[in-house]
């Protein structure tokens, strides 16, 4: 593991994670969580957890934003907070 | 006191997990949205899955732990430092096909909600319960 790209990929992930629960639009969390995803997948990469991290990039990144954003379409995009 | 920086600086690690956590409590508990509310529980549970990856991880060159079965390597000493503890990354895999899914009947849920109530904020989902 290399400390300083874990560091790193750590502070981006808190970032779109603060972004993605403070966007004012559904569909712009939705993208934003896929980012967090896959981030979450470099981070597994790192601490050598390969297998962790091909499940995190199909299953987290791909299958998630899909139903996430196939939700956003079926309600509405707007959101108070 | 200064004896407590470097501890608390080599568990960088555990400490921005706690972070992230908590960013993911915050939005489950204050968040208006149903959807928001889904994000953070996401958020809540990757934090989860990281802090045991990490349990299994080492320093220092640590890799997947694939050891070489042949004819002429069958009984060489095994050094343990050279491999990451597999048995988090099990348990964890388990984990993320569990939230996914989760979060499947939970979007699921949150649709059924907007074609009844039209709204996915839950004020205004309480309101329209109480005034019936």
């Amino acid at each position: 593991m290399i400390w300083q790209l874990d560091l790193a990929i750590l502070t981006l992930v808190i970032v779109t994670a603060i972004a993605a629960i403070s966007v004012k639009d559904l569909l712009g969390c939705a993208i934003l969580f896929g980012a967090y995803s896959f981030l979450m997948c470099l981070l597994w990469a790192i601490m050598a957890a390969v297998d962790v991290a091909f499940t995190e990039a199909s299953v987290g990144a791909g299958v998630s934003t899909v139903f996430f954003v196939a939700a956003v379409f079926r309600t509405t995009r707007r959101t108070r907070d | 006191m200064s004896d407590l920086i470097p501890i608390i600086v080599a568990k960088y690690n555990y400490w921005l997990y706690i972070v992230l956590m908590m960013i993911g409590l915050y939005a489950m508990i204050a968040k208006n949205n149903l959807i928001k509310k889904l994000v953070g529980m996401n958020i809540f549970q990757t934090s989860i899955i990281l802090f045991y990856v990490s349990m299994g991880c080492k320093r220092g060159g640590a890799g997947i732990p694939i050891i070489q079965h042949g004819p002429d390597a069958g009984h060489h000493v095994i050094d343990l430092a050279n491999y990451v503890n597999p048995l988090p990354h099990v348990l964890m895999l388990t984990a993320i096909v569990v939230s996914v899914s989760t979060f499947g009947v939970a979007v699921a849920l949150a649709i059924r909600i907007y074609q009844r109530y039209k709204t996915l904020e839950e004020d205004e989902i309480l309101a329209r319960l109480r005034s019936k």
